[in-house]
């Protein structure tokens, strides 16, 4: 009976699930990771979505991984490999004027000379501004009100690095941290297509518009991983398998097409899982890289919480805005006014702030944007392992589709895929007749592939009211949850979503630091 | 689930017929009848109902209780429907103590806290039929009582207004209902529950009360309220009966020993200051604490204050003098202060001045001696006394025909 109290079940093989596996097998803990998809990843895989043709089908790009991560666990002998890194970012406009940036040098869009000044400024105080949250990254958030002396130092820590800004910096980092980037790029810039690409960064796979409150928040969240974007050789998929291939090796189990039904309690504890087809694992430790709503209202069941931290469970906020778009192309697309080196980089279609605003506006009313902003990438003219010969694909995030669509996904979506097509050939003349397939995946969609309740990438809104010591909720923001022996390490824990890991390898942190809780219920 | 029962309710309590918003409160189904007999016009307020505080002497409307019977109108109390295939385990996880052991056609004290073991209040459950149960209570809670029902199959109604209630307290009371044509209520146990057939409705009768002393309480369709008021008073005129109001009610409350919400505690969710909600542990309420069930709203943190301790000590006292001594700080006899009393009364039966205080722990040990610090006025004269009093276990007044089955017949 006491055997099964060592084991460790960590739910979900996304990429803090796997990370959190590696840390704790290379610890000796006795761990088993159960995949409810054929193939490990989550939302970080690669899949084919038409004959041939391969994509990245959640997230598309990665910026945040943790190189602590990337270094601790050997990543890169464990086949971890790039097929573009640091890449430019392309503002793309309707009349072919594009505005290129990479790093803070800006080219065309008739760029002003105060602009390119003010951009070095705005990345200056920006990248500062992140690292005061990337030291928040890889670390257990402390809590408020204890006595524990840890918790004191983490606070303090963190007043501290603030402080260390200075004067002026820190008052600008104050300033700016909880307000709206529209505000802030207003005050720095002039023109409007620069000003469009920048306020993609603060609201790119939120629920949120340029004018909502913790877009600079958000801006600076995404910063924190402070790495270039980069594209894994073999799609984001490849991420997930070196992962995989990682914890194997320390000896954790993985077992795909395993699907959790519900965590299974003894008295006051979990006492292990219960997989759809009836089979019962026993662990005295499960670890949930489930979104928190999946977790404790899902697998668990509120009857097993507290009525007031069920609530506050319920209460979070992670409704799905983002939709995922997905051509197969019947060779290179052209767009208007590209030069053929550019069409590899980063492109956004958001012209100018109030274009992103007006298409947010919609969202908020249950609709899905009449002219939305994309994120477009075209990873296999990088990487020709995701598309046969002379052909390609295109991988984009679009937004804003709302989760809860008034007029239903079913019977939208079709309408929703020719707008966004039409929007592409606003920019990219005749695209419409070299797409051999498309898929387009909804909130909705994203919810039942990914397991993701609300269809939300992020687990949950990135926030102020929902990061660090807040995140998920209280009581569960230390990885650590209510009841004894279940943890969190997925996207809904702080520091949050993107493909970072840092969730992961701070919950392993978590499980490593807790003396076994006595069982008071015997 | 909620929303389901939030739809429920709107249905059953058609707010249109209601005149309430003309005078910001409900009267109650016997106001009719209460009206003429308050000679005072003392109201005051429960909740959203007009409740009286007196009819025409506070001290007679005691001494009626003690000695004869009184009615206290109990319809403002807030009553809550909970059914369902899942109402057992929805009010396991609700409050703290084992639901399963009220037994059908039972009644039972439970409170019950929030995630942080902070009282909400306390309240009675009667377990009225298969996974059927009302839980009665001082304060609303409908939204708590709707938030708890996340992950269960149960229904939780608000029937507050849709039933009308008496309690019937003191030594001649079961005669006068049986003087009413109840035959067999003699039969009641304490914690009973009973049905009755009466003006050709249903007339559910509990033996409880806020009094400790002998009493039932009468629930009935608001319909009938005026009915059940005139006959009541019609069969137990040769009984004493007469109506009671709140400032009575206090006395015999504190008398019994009985906790009351807003006196001996503050609901955890309507408090504001930290520090300021007190828990089951800290209101003498423990034995209401079953650990052995493996999850309820607050067990985490009581486990951690049942290991650790808690702060404050629930205690009556036996207080010297006859000053009754309301609001008073407590002190140890070296003059350090250590709490505060929260319900006093002169008590007429025990023939002392008692108190409810909490005490900061350690105090409040049996025979523990305390000084009180009462403030009195004579003839617009303030004088101070540091009043000794002693901690005591016993409830001041506990006549044995509380627990007599059959009562004794009048």
């Amino acid at each position: 009976m006491t055997s099964f109290k060592n084991k460790i079940v960590i739910i979900g093989a996304g990429h803090n699930g796997l990370v959190c596996a590696a840390y704790l097998a290379r610890a000796g803990k006795q761990v088993t990771v159960l995949e409810a998809a054929e193939q490990v990843g989550g939302a970080a895989i690669t899949r084919e979505f038409a004959p041939g043709f391969k994509v990245s089908a959640g997230a598309h790009l990665l910026f945040m991984l943790d190189k602590n991560i990337r270094k601790e666990l050997s990543l890169d002998s464990a086949g971890l490999s790039f097929s573009q890194q640091d890449m430019s970012t392309t503002a793309l406009a309707e009349d072919g004027n594009h505005l290129q940036i990479a790093g803070d040098a800006l080219q065309g869009a008739n760029i002003s000379d105060k602009d390119r000044l003010a951009m070095q400024e705005y990345r200056r105080f920006m990248n500062r501004f992140a690292g005061v949250i990337n030291r928040l990254n890889n670390r257990i958030p402390p809590r408020i009100g204890t006595r524990d002396r840890s918790d004191w130092i983490g606070l303090a820590k963190t007043a501290l690095n603030i402080r260390l800004l200075g004067k002026a910096d820190m008052r600008e980092f104050l300033r700016i941290a909880g307000i709206n980037i529209y505000d802030v790029l207003q005050e720095n810039f002039e023109n409007p297509l620069l000003k469009g690409a920048l306020s993609m960064d603060g609201v790119l796979g939120t629920n949120l518009g340029p004018r909502s409150n913790n877009s600079v928040f958000c801006a600076l969240h995404r910063l924190s991983g402070l790495q270039g974007t980069a594209m894994p050789k073999g799609g984001m998929g490849a991420l997930s398998n070196a992962l995989a291939n990682v914890a194997g090796k320390q000896g954790a189990l993985i077992r795909t097409s395993a699907t959790v039904s519900r965590i299974l309690m003894e008295g006051d504890r979990v006492s292990g899982v219960e997989l759809q087809d009836g089979e019962q694992i026993a662990a005295g430790t499960v670890i949930s890289s489930a979104d928190p709503k999946t977790t404790f209202l899902g697998l668990l069941g509120a009857r097993n919480l507290e009525a007031g931290f069920a609530r506050k469970v319920q209460d979070i906020r992670m409704r799905g805005n983002v939709a995922k778009l997905h051509l197969a192309l019947d060779g290179v697309p052209e767009f208007k006014g590209l030069k053929q080196d550019r069409l590899g980089d980063r492109l956004l279609i958001a012209p100018d702030m109030e274009y992103v605003e007006r298409a947010f506006n919609q969202s908020k009313y249950g609709e899905y944007s009449v002219k939305p902003v994309a994120e477009i990438t075209i990873p296999s003219l990088h990487d020709d392992s995701l598309a046969p010969t002379g052909k390609h694909v295109l991988s984009a995030v679009v937004q804003y589709a709302p989760y809860r669509l008034k007029a239903g996904w079913p019977e939208s979506k079709a309408a929703f895929m020719d707008q966004l097509i039409d929007l592409l050939a606003a920019y990219a003349p005749g695209i419409q007749s070299r797409v051999l397939h498309g898929e387009l995946l909804t909130p909705v969609d994203i919810e039942s592939e990914f397991r993701i309740s609300g269809g939300h990438w992020h687990h949950g809104e990135l926030a102020l009211d929902q990061f660090l010591m807040l995140r998920p909720v209280p009581h569960s923001a230390q990885y650590a949850s209510p009841v004894n022996g279940l943890f969190l390490c997925g996207a809904g824990s702080h520091p949050g979503g993107g493909v970072m890991g840092c969730a992961g390898r701070n919950a392993a942190n978590a499980v490593l630091g807790t003396k076994q809780v006595e069982d008071h219920h015997s | 689930m909620s929303q389901a029962s939030r739809t429920d309710k709107a249905q059953s309590f058609d707010i249109s017929t209601k005149t309430h918003y003309l005078n910001k409160v409900f009267q109650s189904p016997f106001y009719s009848r209460q009206e003429p007999m308050n000679h005072l016009k003392e109201w005051g307020r429960w909740a959203d109902y007009l409740s009286p505080h007196a009819y025409t002497d506070s001290a007679m409307e005691y001494f009626a209780c003690r000695n004869a019977c009184a009615v206290f109108d109990l319809t403002p109390m807030s009553k809550y429907r909970v059914s369902g295939k899942e109402a057992l385990p929805y009010l396991n996880r609700l409050v703290t103590r084992d639901v399963v052991k009220i037994k059908p056609g039972r009644v039972g004290y439970c409170i019950w806290c929030a995630d942080d073991g902070q009282a909400i209040d306390d309240g009675t459950i009667f377990h009225l039929g298969e996974d059927d149960y009302r839980l009665c209570t001082q304060e609303r809670h409908l939204d708590w009582l709707l938030t708890n029902t996340m992950g269960f199959d149960v229904r939780v109604t608000d029937e507050t207004h849709e039933v009308a209630a008496l309690a019937l307290q003191g030594p001649t009371s079961c005669a006068a209902l049986k003087r009413m044509g109840l035959s067999g209520i003699e039969n009641m146990k304490p914690f009973d529950i009973g049905y009755f057939t009466f003006a050709d409705t249903q007339l559910m009768i509990s033996r409880t009360g806020f009094t400790g002393d002998l009493g039932y309480e009468l629930w009935i369709d608001p319909q009938h309220a005026e009915v059940l008021w005139d006959r009541l008073f019609e069969a137990g005129q040769l009984h004493g009966i007469q109506p009671m109001g709140d400032v009575a009610l206090q006395m015999l409350r504190v008398e019994a020993g009985f906790i009351q919400c807003r006196h001996e505690f503050t609901p955890a969710h309507a408090t504001v200051r930290t520090g300021h909600t007190r828990s089951p542990f800290e209101l003498g309420l423990g034995w209401l604490v079953d650990f052995n069930k493996p999850n309820f709203n607050g067990r985490k943190a009581l486990l951690a204050q049942k290991q650790h301790g808690h702060r404050y000590n629930m205690v009556k006292l036996d207080i010297d003098g006859n000053k009754p001594a309301r609001d008073s700080y407590v002190f140890t006899k070296n003059n350090k202060r250590i709490g505060t009393v929260t319900s006093a009364t002169w008590s007429p039966s025990a023939k002392a001045s008692i108190a409810l205080a909490t005490l900061e722990t350690p105090h409040g040990e049996p025979g523990e001696e305390v000084l009180v610090e009462i403030y009195y006025q004579k003839e617009l004269k303030w004088s101070r006394v540091m009043a000794t009093a002693r901690v005591v276990t016993d409830v001041f007044y506990d006549p044995p025909r509380k627990r007599l089955t059959p009562p004794a017949d009048f």
